[in-house]
């Protein structure tokens, strides 16, 4: 790549940043960065909500336990694996393949929970 | 307490109707934490009493032994629903000290901490030192197995134990099977034994005299009590299969906080209270998550109740203990 080339890919992406900047929360945005989405499963009163998840390629859902006691999150064919989360810890993965991810809870088996990559 | 609870309280009592049971009685001792069961062995029929303060001078009179059981001490739990439960373990065991006739031994049936934290099983260890009985057997809640498979619950409490920690004892005659249900859960299930563990009892009870007493004691209750929450053990169907042709049979458990008791034909089977926090009733609540009770409600509640629990003449009997009097 020359310097010249170099500066065109500079000023390519400045324009890009700028563009998304001016584009604020409209639709754009949202459609032109898959890769940088997130979604949330909250652990409240024994329960993973929502209990499925669907969500697009590239997603980190992030797991968060509202509850006074200990829970897990761990997928049922071991793809993931949280550590033991107490009140308010958080446990984040990213989903790179489409797919159907079960998951449950280690201490309290009856928490089961699905991500949906699409 | 609303109406709705007392009727899903009555709701899951109907088939201990006519036992003289006080339902409302029953109901007020759920509610509590910081108490401990004391066992008497009497003719091999085992009698229950809480560590109350109306414990008489003639406790343990004429029995063969005493033991006591503690459950779900929960070290390292520091939420509303108890802020000390360390203060309240030591009650626990200030009350054992208190007994007119010493225990032989203690049993734990799990959930000894909240994080399965050394410093929180070092803080157990510490308190239980000071109990006047020295000899305590232990069988590991889920929150004792939390990060590492156990390992560290059978290096400080399960040596010589088999598996993830499953043994027998032999005490005056009465034999002991502590059972793990908490390892290896599968997804949507209840507690569960395993196949390895599930072969073992039949060896160990093999050939023992059908009138053996035997007490058999897990953490999680080996009766189905509410699946929903998962109060139940999947595959306790054949672990009771062993001990059918026993004559007395006690199935001790913890796990759900407050006292559940069932007789099926002559298996008993008990649940104890917490030394931590109290759980709420069967589907009295959104989840079996810790009960937050106002400072003076929980002082009024551990006030007051008594609970006399005769079962088909076999004299189980369950007092319950208040932490405060």
């Amino acid at each position: 790549m020359t310097k010249k080339n170099v500066c065109l890919a500079s000023v390519a992406v400045l324009v890009v940043i700028a563009m998304m900047l001016l584009a604020g929360s409209s639709a754009v945005t949202a459609n032109a960065q898959p890769s940088a989405a997130t979604a949330a499963v909250k652990i409240d009163n024994f329960v993973f909500g929502p209990q499925t998840l669907t969500v697009p390629v590239g997603t980190t859902v992030t797991w968060t336990n509202s509850d006074d006691i200990p829970h897990t999150s761990v997928s049922t064919e071991g793809v993931f694996k949280s550590k033991v989360l107490d009140t308010d810890e958080k446990f984040s993965y990213t989903f790179s393949k489409a797919g159907t991810y079960p998951y449950y809870c280690t201490i309290h088996p009856k928490m089961t929970g699905k991500i949906v990559v699409q | 307490m609303s109406d709705k609870k007392h009727d899903l309280i009555d709701q899951s009592l109907q088939d201990l109707d006519n036992d003289g049971v006080d339902r409302r009685g029953f109901l007020k001792c759920m509610a509590w934490a910081g108490t401990g069961l004391v066992w008497t062995m009497s003719g091999g029929v085992p009698v229950s009493r809480a560590l109350a303060k109306g414990y008489g001078k003639n406790a343990g009179k004429g029995a063969d032994f005493t033991f006591v059981q503690i459950s779900d001490s929960h070290i390292g739990f520091n939420k509303p629903a108890n802020p000390d439960v360390t203060a309240t373990l030591q009650t626990a065991i200030d009350k054992i000290n208190a007994m007119p006739r010493k225990p032989d031994f203690i049993i734990h049936t799990g959930d000894l901490s909240q994080l399965s934290k050394p410093s929180e099983f070092d803080t157990l260890d510490q308190a239980l030192k000071g109990a006047v009985a020295k000899q305590i057997y232990f069988v590991p809640g889920e929150h004792d197995m939390l990060s590492d498979n156990g390992d560290q619950f059978l290096e400080r409490y399960g040596k010589g134990t088999k598996g993830s920690g499953w043994y027998s004892f032999d005490h005056k005659g009465v034999h002991f099977v502590g059972l793990v249900n908490v390892a290896n859960l599968k997804a949507g299930g209840m507690g569960s034994l395993g196949h390895e563990q599930l072969e073992w009892p039949e060896d160990d009870l093999h050939g023992r005299s059908a009138s053996t007493p035997i007490v058999l004691f897990a953490h999680i209750p080996l009766w189905t009590i509410y699946p929903d929450w998962g109060w139940g053990t999947d595959d306790s169907e054949q672990a009771l299969s062993y001990v059918k042709k026993f004559g007395s049979v006690t199935v001790l458990n913890g796990h759900i906080h407050q006292i559940m008791q069932k007789v099926e034909g002559k298996v008993s089977f008990h649940t104890a209270m917490s030394t931590a926090f109290p759980q709420p009733a069967p589907g009295t609540a959104p989840s079996a998550g810790p009960m937050k009770l106002p400072a003076e409600q929980l002082q009024k509640v551990l006030g007051i109740t008594d609970v006399n629990y005769l079962v088909s003449g076999r004299s189980l009997a369950v007092i319950d203990s208040p932490l405060a009097s």
